[in-house]
């Protein structure tokens, strides 16, 4: 499988998720793992482009597919992501243990509505649960975060390659 | 919170699939995984063969056959809620798609996954009910087709045989007037109640072990929910009434 644009050699255990593929076995840790049923969309991550929840998925499943992680959206030294510049400009993150998982349902919300109004932004977070942020301000970065992308935004991120 | 080990199969046609149900014992099929992948994590479900779907290719087809729509098996629910075809051909299920959980689940949950994990709290078992649709399923013996209102058995239960696969389902065409209401704890929440009304028909779920139908002018008729920590039985029944009477207001 492919993540954050490099090829990887196949996991061992069939019954290893792809969460735990991504932190255990490919050190990207940037990827968390809250409540390892769905819930709390703290996993997620792009599936050839669309996001899905890692813990709901068997690492052997991304095999052939292009995965990307909150590591692939921008490398280091390299200008945030769209996504990540509104949620630093709007305070839409606290302790952070959220945030990648809502960075990557943002980065899929805009793909699918450029320009989110309020209800489309509401449905588009509500699969991600923030513990201490509270939701005002991130739903003003969803909004900033509209307002930052390039035309059509391009949810296959910015730093794919690396370097 | 991890699977108990299994033996993972990735079959690459339909025919391979129903060989493999044929001859393994306890075998569970993976489809989108958004229902199966958490009972495995929490050791609900412990099969010894897992026969991964997903790799079978033109099998995530929709489209127009006998004057309704079909979603076949790998067809993913967000790419069925966009689709122009159903939001013409059946827009009750194009509705019923934006209250199964979330966006990102529906990126991955498959149409015929859900009813075949057939979760009595579950939207899209009770559309296929109200809707008189039906679902087909092919074995190494053959193929069949199952109405809706033979297909659920109980709780978490099809009349599908272990070897059997559903490869497709099938909803009829039908305009206005429709309405799916229902009411959770939170968006994305299973249904504490919920109606589905197409035309004069309507399906009730989250109130009995399977969805049911009802009879629009007395829906609570002969119901007995079960309790638990988020609703009484009577609360259901209140909701199963007041919605009731809002799907068929309009």
């Amino acid at each position: 499988m492919k993540v954050n644009g490099i090829e990887y050699p196949s996991p061992g255990a069939s019954r290893r998720l792809l969460s735990d593929h991504l932190r255990h076995d490919l050190g990207l840790t940037g990827t968390h793992v809250g409540c390892e049923h769905g819930v709390c969309g703290c996993c997620t991550v792009l599936l050839d482009g669309a996001p899905v929840r890692s813990c709901l998925m068997l690492a052997v499943q991304a095999e052939g597919h292009d995965v990307m992680t909150i590591e692939g959206l921008a490398g280091d030294g390299q200008a945030l992501h769209p996504v990540q510049q509104a949620f630093h400009e709007c305070h839409g993150l606290q302790c952070g243990f959220c945030t990648p998982g809502f960075v990557m349902s943002v980065v899929g919300l805009l793909a699918q509505h450029p320009n989110p109004n309020v209800q489309e932004i509401d449905e588009g977070i509500a699969g991600n649960l923030c513990r201490c942020t509270g939701y005002a301000s991130i739903r003003r970065a969803v909004k900033r975060a509209a307002e930052l992308s390039p035309s059509p935004l391009r949810a296959e991120g910015r730093g794919e390659g690396g370097t | 919170m991890k699977p108990a080990p299994f033996e993972y199969h990735a079959p690459a046609g339909v025919d391979d699939v129903c060989s493999l149900l044929g001859s393994l014992e306890d075998a569970k099929i993976l489809a989108g995984g958004q229902s199966l992948i958490p009972l495995l994590n929490f050791r609900l479900a412990r099969p010894q063969h897992l026969v991964d779907i997903n790799r079978i290719a033109n099998l995530d087809r929709i489209y127009e056959r006998d004057g309704g729509v079909a979603v076949q098996a790998l067809a993913r629910q967000a790419a069925v809620e966009d689709s122009e075809l159903v939001a013409r051909i059946c827009p009750l299920l194009s509705a019923a798609l934006g209250f199964v959980a979330h966006r990102v689940i529906r990126n991955r949950g498959t149409v015929c996954g859900s009813l075949a994990h057939a979760d009595a709290a579950s939207e899209l078992p009770a559309v296929l009910l109200a809707l008189g649709g039906n679902v087909v399923v092919r074995s190494s013996r053959g193929e069949r087709t199952i109405p809706a209102g033979e297909l659920f058995a109980g709780v978490f239960e099809t009349t599908l045989a272990p070897d059997e696969v559903m490869v497709e389902a099938w909803f009829p065409a039908l305009g206005e007037p429709f309405a799916i209401l229902e009411e959770s704890r939170r968006h994305g929440d299973f249904a504490l109640a919920g109606v589905v009304r197409a035309g004069s028909r309507l399906a009730l779920f989250g109130v009995a072990p399977t969805p049911v139908l009802a009879d629009p002018s007395d829906p609570a008729s002969g119901l007995q929910p079960s309790g638990d920590l988020e609703a009484t039985p009577e609360f259901r029944i209140h909701l199963v009434r007041v919605l009731t009477e809002r799907a068929f207001a309009a």
